[in-house]
């Protein structure tokens, strides 16, 4: 009776550690989420969605940056999805266990880790310094790069859940392998590569990094991809760092629309996710 | 590429329910062997078979002939390297590298093993069903319709009827028939297993393999694929591989048992079942080991 008294008792400091740690998860969110809102809130109205940054003093919006964003978002990964998902397919379904694909397997796991700091870095001397100017192309580039590995990743895991029986009886008809994966693979798994892919959307729209160095930002609403653009996270980033109270009140407003956006991309995957659950 | 595919539409044979019927009462010995026994000829001869995966050698000198228009069982413990047998005659094995196979597979007389045999040519002739059922993620009418595709251009209406026909062949028309464009998972696990059935024989494949295809079932459906298996034989060399005794018993003309990789004994299946050559055998079915 003791034993079981002493495991009793161990059960218990473990489940309240466990409760404990996920509470102050919990809270540190909820925290954040709270003086988002808090600060945020007030910032937005419609002058946000239809201005474009001011001078410091003076009214304005983010609609500059939220395009810059957008359009830049959309790209990279028109862009990176193509790439991934190919990559990814050829990882799954014919290199498997070759050379190639070790090799590829490996560099893409580091690419997967890589700050985003350095990717940002490469692109401005590959690119932005041959071009002699920063650029919306440039930013687009950059964040592809860190869209493909994701998507590689998610691409290779997904089609690798594909049982191997539901290959072998579709080559067991005659089809040949592109077809066997484009046809049937690519349906079993088509719901997991899509919530790969709405997760380097998200995981996309909220950096900085590769930005501060390739698209830079532009004070003036401007839809040219060859010059530089507004964005988010690098408005964010020079208004709040800047002495300004309706600067920094515009950061809160362009902090809250990303978190929200990012929160709603994150939901949209778990759908996704979950209704390829149902059809199994 | 187009494989040649006689028009024929109509079945030559009585429908489902008579064969039901005839089937039921039969003895356990196989329903057709009164019937149509005219000397039978090769399809598939396998000479002197070895597979191997990586090192390990699975069979070990396998030689036998499968006839035409004629179902042969396969039966054994597991292990014995029936469905390795069945997967060497399509190939399918050459998905996997590490996989391999000697000697000789002659079917009309060609080798297939050999390195230049089209493999996709090959499949289409020689169809499999497995023991899960495998349904496309697509309806149930693409899923039948997707191997037609592959090697023949049909107009929509003859598409159509080419649907049909092959679930009708497969028992699963009257169930299907309002809900095709429905997808193929939401079918219950037989009749998954049998729209499996009905994909392989749209192509007019020559040979049919099944691989343990009731094992996933309840006896119902077990009954309605075994009435299938006997209604097919009129047109295709079958071989299947099973666990269960009765089911080679009453489905099969020739029954071959393996164990540890090599042939132990192959006859036709009322002398397997009756009067065994050799000890293993006897004692395999009659239960005393496996």
């Amino acid at each position: 009776m003791t034993l079981y008294n002493r495991r009793r008792a161990r059960n218990f400091v473990i489940l309240a550690l466990s409760l404990g740690a996920t509470g102050l998860a919990l809270l540190i969110l909820f925290l954040i989420l709270g003086t988002l809102l808090a600060e945020g809130v007030p910032a937005l109205n419609l002058a946000t969605f239809t201005q474009t940054t001011p001078p410091p003093g003076s009214q304005g919006g983010l609609a500059n940056a939220i395009f810059g964003s957008v359009v830049m978002t959309i790209a990279a990964t028109l862009v990176g999805t193509p790439v991934g998902i190919l990559t990814g397919t050829f990882l799954s379904e014919y290199g498997r266990t070759g050379v190639l694909a070790e090799v590829t397997r490996f560099v893409n796991d580091i690419l997967l880790s890589a700050p985003s700091i350095a990717i940002g870095l490469f692109v401005y001397v590959a690119i932005v310094v041959p071009m002699g100017h920063f650029s919306a192309w440039a930013g687009s580039i950059a964040l592809a790069i860190i869209v493909i590995p994701v998507v590689v990743r998610t691409t290779e895991d997904m089609l690798n859940l594909v049982p191997a029986g539901l290959r072998e009886a579709a080559f067991a008809l005659g089809a040949p392998q592109w077809k066997v994966v484009v046809m049937v693979t690519y349906r079993a798994a088509i719901q997991g590569m899509l919530t790969g892919v709405m997760l380097a959307v998200a995981r996309i729209a909220g950096e900085t990094a590769p930005l501060l160095f390739t698209a830079l930002n532009n004070q003036f609403g401007s839809t040219n991809m060859n010059a530089p653009m507004a964005n988010l996270p690098v408005v964010i980033f020079q208004f709040a760092m800047s002495p300004y109270a309706d600067w920094q009140r515009l950061a809160w407003g362009g902090a809250l629309l990303i978190t929200f956006t990012i929160l709603i991309l994150n939901i949209i995957a778990r759908m996704l996710a979950s209704w390829s659950g149902d059809t199994k | 590429m187009t494989i040649e595919v006689s028009p024929v539409q109509t079945p030559a044979h009585p429908p489902m329910p008579a064969r039901a019927a005839s089937l039921a009462q039969a003895p356990m010995v196989s329903a057709s062997h009164t019937a149509e026994r005219a000397v039978p000829q090769t399809k598939v001869a396998v000479k002197d078979l070895r597979f191997y995966y990586k090192n390990y050698e699975a069979l070990k000198g396998i030689n036998i002939d499968l006839y035409d228009r004629r179902v042969t069982a396969f039966i054994g413990p597991s292990g014995c390297g029936k469905s390795t047998l069945l997967r060497v005659l399509n190939r399918i094995y050459d998905l996997y590298p590490g996989q391999r196979a000697t000697g000789q597979v002659l079917v009309d007389g060609h080798d297939i093993l050999t390195p230049g045999q089209d493999l996709n040519l090959l499949r289409a002739r020689i169809g499999m069903v497995f023991q899960k059922p495998t349904p496309f993620p697509m309806s149930i009418y693409d899923n039948i319709a997707f191997g037609i595709r592959l090697y023949e251009k049909l107009s929509a209406q003859d598409l159509d009827a080419r649907v049909e026909q092959a679930l009708r062949r497969a028992a699963l028309w009257d169930e299907a028939k309002d809900k095709l464009k429905q997808s193929g998972l939401s079918l219950s696990g037989g009749q998954q297993q049998r729209l499996c059935i009905a994909r392989a024989i749209a192509v007019k494949p020559e040979i049919l393999l099944l691989d343990e295809p009731c094992s996933a079932l309840d006896p119902l459906s077990t009954q309605r694929v075994e009435e299938l298996i006997a209604e097919l034989k009129s047109d295709y060399t079958i071989a299947i591989v099973t666990h269960n005794m009765q089911q080679a018993a009453r489905s099969s003309d020739y029954c071959a048992f393996m164990y540890l990789g090599t042939l132990i004994e192959f006859d036709e299946t009322e002398r397997i079942f009756t009067h065994p050559k050799e000890r293993q055998t006897e004692d395999y079915i009659t239960g005393r080991f496996g």
